[in-house]
């Protein structure tokens, strides 16, 4: 299988490497799993030196508490878009968040779906055109974090953080991976960049997600 | 039906085109290559739609539409079109003329995202049911066209869902349709069992194993009936054929430019190119393969065997022959490729 390669400029392989700097850092590289829904996700397959297996779309999630049930040593790692967390996976997303199932979801916000040619997703924000949403999305973005929040266990945690602050990424992915060991429910929203879908060239990425996705999806931890 | 002779126009556009001239009222859909540009491109008509959250929705919505009355559709593929199986078999139990857009692409799993043949035992037989449904296999965009919209026709005609089997190089690549060959027809008019008011109690459920035994029974027989009307195949120069290719979809246009090729050489081979799939055309098909002068029958496809199985098991038992197989899993198959499997049989 030839290496697949995330488009230049691209959020998911920052986010990718802030997870690896934590896991190194934690000593758990050879303990961690790494569950890729089918998304842009599904690029990660050979990227870091961890375990790491491609699922199906909207089904990493179930997947991965299985195994965590099943080797509950390890860490398990479940990595999905927007569309494959909140749309087609929220209902196996929601009941794991609610029973408190001690994994660690990644969830790579880029308000599209990417990987199909950037149609609408639950994240599209009111107003944005997408080829489904031709003349601006008409609804309001769906905030999976703060919806999950009134339903996790105590100990669960649950924040959201963007691709240009590399030291929140890895304090907000440590304290999840913290809490998967302590057995809880952990999720992080990383806000991420894709010039492609977003037709915007470098500086205009990083506007985009300072002055369009900021605003609307607040960065911080939401639970625990 | 357009005003201009012809158009050099995508698959997408084509199928697009063809559910809106058969009426089609509305769109439920969820993203997936390569059907994407078939919801993009309705949605951007400005068509009524909705992009649900996953293919359970749709498929749903789609059932939801139906009953109320409304002629509508999906388009999906792959993993998506498993998923959109669970409301087609609701729709084959409560006889929803469900309409269904399918793009094969490469499987098992997420597979491949542009080309297969494999999502024929899918199309036919995907429920937990007997796959009483209806399958077309367009072979050109101009047949694509015609077969989309007899496939609403037919579903709404006989009240069974329908599936429009083709696949991404078909719906993806920009090609030349020949309006002037097309006819047109007459859309089948639509229902409702639920008018405000009917009070009509609509089970999919029962409690009597002889009760479902009874309603399967009747929907055999229906089925029967209409199979008769539905199923079609086209011959392609098989009378004094020694060898009979059978292909569906784009296969079969490869092979029929094989066929041109390879009776320059004298070889004689003709084409039994089924364009229903299920029901497939088993007395038409027995005819031809029974033909004295047919020595071997091949069976060429992009898939492992999902067309020839299908072909083993309509075919009358009583007919002998011998069989060959060209078969490439999700890979494409040229017109060089049918010519020397052709060729090396002849012998
Ligand atoms: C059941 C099913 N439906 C649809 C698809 C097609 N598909 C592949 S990726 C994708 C969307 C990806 O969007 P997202 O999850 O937001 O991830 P991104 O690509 O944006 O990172 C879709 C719809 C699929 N693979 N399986
Ligand atoms: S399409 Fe967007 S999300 Fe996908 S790899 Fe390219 S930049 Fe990244």
């Amino acid at each position: 299988m030839p290496e697949a390669k995330f488009c230049v400029g691209c959020g998911h392989p920052i986010a990718l490497m802030a997870l690896n700097k934590v896991l190194d850092e934690m000593g758990l590289t050879k303990k961690a799993v790494l569950g890729l829904d089918i998304g842009c996700s599904l690029l990660a397959w050979n990227y870091l030196p961890v375990n790491t297996f491609q699922t199906h779309h909207g089904r990493v999630t179930p997947t991965m508490l299985a195994f965590k049930r099943a080797r509950p040593g390890s860490i398990c790692l479940a990595y999905a878009g927007d569309g494959g967390s909140y749309a087609i996976g929220w209902q196996s997303l929601f009941h794991a968040a609610r029973r408190d199932e001690p994994i660690t979801v990644i969830v790579i916000n880029n308000t599209i779906y990417a990987m199909t040619g950037g149609q609408t997703a639950p994240t599209t924000m009111h107003g944005e055109k997408t080829p489904t949403s031709p003349n601006g999305y008409p609804d309001e973005p769906f905030h999976g974090p703060e919806i999950l929040k009134d339903i996790v266990k105590p100990g669960a945690y649950i924040a959201r953080t963007a691709v240009n602050d590399m030291a929140q990424m890895r304090m907000f992915i440590k304290k999840a991976i913290e809490t998967q060991q302590a057995g809880h429910f952990s999720l992080v929203e990383f806000l991420s960049l894709c010039p492609v879908n977003w037709h915007t060239n470098g500086p205009d990425t990083l506007k985009f997600l300072e002055e369009n996705m900021k605003p609307v999806f607040k960065v911080g931890e939401i639970a625990g | 039906m357009k005003e201009s002779k012809r158009d050099f126009i995508t698959g997408a556009e084509v199928v697009i085109k063809a559910c809106r001239d058969a009426g089609a009222d509305i769109m439920y859909g969820y993203p997936i290559t390569p059907t994407c540009e078939i919801l993009s491109g309705w949605i951007n008509e400005g068509y009524a739609s909705l992009q649900t959250e996953d293919e359970i929705a749709a498929g749903f919505g789609v059932c939801g539409a139906v009953l109320a009355g409304q002629k509508a559709f999906t388009a999906s593929s792959g993993p998506g079109h498993i998923l959109l199986q669970d409301a087609f078999a609701m729709a084959e139990g409560m006889r929803l003329p469900f309409v269904m857009i399918v793009g094969q692409r490469g499987g098992p799993s997420s597979g491949t995202v542009i080309y297969s043949q494999q999502e024929v035992m899918l199309s036919c037989f995907g429920g937990n049911g007997e796959g009483m449904r209806f399958v077309y296999s367009p072979s050109s965009l101009n047949e694509l066209y015609s077969l989309t919209r007899l496939a609403f026709n037919d579903a709404w005609k006989y009240r069974f869902p329908a599936v429009l089997l083709t696949d991404g190089y078909m719906l993806k690549t920009t090609g030349v349709i020949e309006w002037e060959k097309i006819k047109d027809v007459e859309n089948s008019p639509t229902f409702t069992r639920l008018s405000d008011g009917a009070n009509v109690h609509w089970p999919n459920i029962y409690t009597a194993e002889e009760e479902l035994y009874e309603e399967v029974m009747v929907m055999n027989k229906d089925y029967k009936k209409a199979a008769s009307k539905v199923a079609k195949a086209e011959e392609y120069l098989t009378k004094d054929a020694k060898i009979l290719l059978v292909a569906h979809g784009i296969v079969a246009a490869s092979a029929k430019e094989a066929i041109v090729e390879l009776r320059k050489k004298g070889v004689k081979v003709g084409l039994f190119r089924p364009t229903t799939l299920r029901p497939f055309s088993k007395k038409q098909f027995d005819k031809a393969a029974s033909n004295k002068s047919v020595k071997k029958i091949l069976v060429a496809e992009s898939s492992l065997g999902q067309l020839a199985r299908i072909v083993h098991d309509e075919m009358d038992p009583e007919i002998c022959k011998p069989f060959a197989y060209l078969q490439k899993p999700a890979l494409g198959i040229e017109i060089e490729d049918i010519y020397n499997f052709v060729l090396k049989n002849n012998k």
